[in-house]
């Protein structure tokens, strides 16, 4: 049981922190991050600020154009632009 | 000042979620955003030769945009507006039924000054994303807004999961820095 580390360098600490925005950080990697948080002020900070951007993204309900249709856009622009360019 | 070229050939890449964004909050119906959208780029090419280089090309659709916007207004009003029937609570004559409450400004109701203040944050995010080098902020975007699976991007885009973790990091740490100057 040797492997298993209690203390993990701020790098993997930043990409459990990345993945927690994401849904995707296991259990263990949370508790792991937050015993990091308890002695890395840097690391504290990122954390705030990455978990304030995800508030911030989803309180603003910014929508893109799916990749699809902008596909089709493109390929009727592209038309209208040859149209244009004879 | 340095004139601004036009180069239409970029303009979807460049500027169609900005604009959309920019639609969206204003008709808040997808498809028509998408299609006033259109409309801008073909009408932008077609008078491309009154791009006098004086505003940014951004700037410069925006504005077509907007005229876009205003003319669907219009065509639905000309149709709707006929058959509608509108409803005055201010009429003087005593009718049952005429509650004084829906008189008074409601005071928890502050929706208007929320979804200002959303279109001005979804104005700045677009910005923000802009500032990106393209590819961090096309990861961002599908990880970010649109919420695909990370095996889903990484198939797309043809890259391994652990640099896509490295791109999404570094673009979170842009995106929070220019937010930081602009919003938090």
């Amino acid at each position: 049981m040797s492997k298993i580390k209690i203390l993990i360098p701020c790098e993997d600490a930043n990409h459990v922190c990345d993945k927690t925005q994401y849904k995707e950080a296991t259990l263990w990697e949370k508790i792991i991050l937050n015993i990091h948080l308890i002695y890395c002020r840097v690391c504290r900070k990122y954390t705030k600020n990455n978990t304030k951007l995800t508030k911030v993204i989803k309180k603003s309900k910014v929508e893109c154009l799916d990749k699809k249709c902008k596909e089709t856009m493109k390929l009727d622009f592209e038309k209208a632009l040859k149209e244009y360019s004879n | 000042m340095p004139n601004h070229q036009i180069n239409p050939n970029q303009w979807i890449d460049l500027y169609s979620d900005y604009l959309y964004n920019y639609t969206i909050t204003r008709v808040s119906d997808k498809e028509i955003a998408q299609d006033l959208v259109q409309d801008t780029f073909l009408a932008g090419l077609k008078s491309m030769k009154n791009f006098k280089g004086e505003a940014s090309e951004r700037t410069w659709l925006i504005s077509i945009l907007k005229r876009k916007i205003i003319d669907h207004y219009r065509k639905i009003n000309s149709n709707k507006g006929k058959a509608e029937v509108r409803i005055s609570y201010n009429n003087d004559s005593e009718t049952e039924g005429d509650w004084l409450e829906e008189r008074v400004a409601d005071p928890f109701d502050k929706t208007a000054e929320d979804t200002m203040q959303n279109s001005e944050l979804g104005d700045t995010i677009h910005n923000c994303l802009g500032k990106l080098p393209k590819k961090q902020a096309d990861v961002f975007k599908m990880k970010t807004i649109q919420g695909f699976e990370t095996e889903v991007i990484c198939n797309e885009l043809s890259i391994t999961a652990s640099n896509l973790w490295v791109i999404i990091h570094r673009a979170r740490t842009a995106m929070a820095d220019c937010l930081k100057e602009n919003w938090f």
